[in-house]
């Protein structure tokens, strides 16, 4: 389901090519996952964070550039993907949010929370992204 | 969080371009949502708490309910509706899949943090290699489950139920995205029995 995919025609759907904002987003996402199963198979010990930094550097940057790209986006269906995403950002940061609780309770700190909470910001915005493009880009467009 | 898996190939294939007109349907269930935040309201009483039958609880019932509703709809319910008419199984989606989107995040959430917990307690996260590696392989098969969840999955299953909410629904792009539900909903059907066996296998150390 990914981007990609052209529009379809038919039913209300205008074809048009988009930017691959839904993969960019899964690979950010994957990214940020490959960077906590890393954290996690360490813990309780304090990890090398390296690895984890690297990881998220790119994922973030990834995200960027999906801000980016989005903003520059014109003939798209905003009121579905601005509907879709606020629910589903409010959704998963409270999620994002409970996995963060759950790291602080454990007595996780320093570098090594820092990474996890950047690491969960950006996992708590790639998936509304996803998400909501995916649902927009389905949708007739409309003017910004 | 297999919330997509409904159908079979063959559904798919043979969804028309020009499904009819469908009345009016709730995306996200709101009554629902009471219950889902009782869930989260306890799970975070039961780690503040750091009660151990109540992390137990947690983590068993969601486990159970999360790896039994992945197989039973990926291997039971999926291919039922795929000898259903079109029009069954579109009614069957719009009541469906409106439910698995609160339901299936719930039960993920549980399970993880509760398991993340009981495994701190019962000292699982520090145990020595070779056993450690039977740890990780839970991470990465939750990983990978969780990336095509909620890559491809759930994305698909909101992207249906917003056709499904249009006049005329597009029944070929329906089908595209079911088709997808299906191939994936087989990973982590497959990813969901690598589960089980690893977390009996930790569970008998």
């Amino acid at each position: 389901m990914v981007a990609g995919e052209g529009a379809h025609d038919g039913t209300g759907t205008v074809e048009r090519r988009l930017p691959p904002i839904a993969e960019t987003a899964v690979l950010s996402m994957a990214l940020i996952i490959i960077a906590g199963i890393y954290l996690a198979s360490h813990l309780p010990q304090t990890p090398p964070l390296a690895p984890a930094v690297g990881l998220l550097v790119v994922s973030g940057a990834l995200l960027i550039w999906n801000a980016v790209t989005l903003s520059r986006l014109r003939d798209f269906a905003w009121d579905t993907f601005r509907l879709v995403g606020r629910w589903t950002l409010l959704a998963y940061a409270i999620i994002a949010g409970l996995l963060e609780y759950v790291f602080v309770v454990d007595g996780v700190r320093g570098g090594t929370l820092v990474v996890i909470s950047l690491s969960l910001l950006v996992y708590a915005v790639d998936i509304p992204t996803i998400i909501a493009f995916t649902v927009a880009r389905y949708q007739p467009a409309d003017s910004r | 969080m297999a919330e997509a898996t409904v159908g079979s190939p063959a559904v798919a294939v043979g969804v028309p371009h020009e499904a009819p007109a469908r009345p009016d349907f709730e995306i996200v269930p709101l009554r629902g949502l009471p219950f889902v935040g009782a869930a989260l309201v306890g799970l975070i009483i039961a780690i503040a708490g750091n009660w151990l039958w109540a992390l137990d609880f947690f983590h068993i019932v969601g486990g159970a309910l999360w790896t039994a509703i992945d197989l039973f709809v990926g291997l039971v319910v999926g291919p039922i509706l795929g000898r259903l008419s079109i029009q069954a199984r579109v009614e069957f989606m719009k009541q469906f899949m409106p439910k698995m989107l609160l339901i299936m995040p719930t039960l993920v959430i549980m399970t993880l943090t509760s398991g993340w917990q009981l495994a701190r307690h019962l000292s699982v996260l520090a145990a020595p290699y070779p056993q450690h590696w039977w740890v990780n392989a839970s991470f990465i098969v939750v990983g990978v489950m969780s990336v095509i969840a909620l890559g491809v999955l759930e994305p698909a299953n909101v992207a249906v139920l917003f056709e499904l909410k249009k006049p005329r629904p597009n029944g070929a792009l329906i089908g595209t995205l079911m088709r997808r539900f299906i191939y994936t909903a087989g990973i982590t059907g497959l990813m969901q029995v690598a589960t089980l066996v690893i977390m009996t296998r930790i569970a008998t150390w």
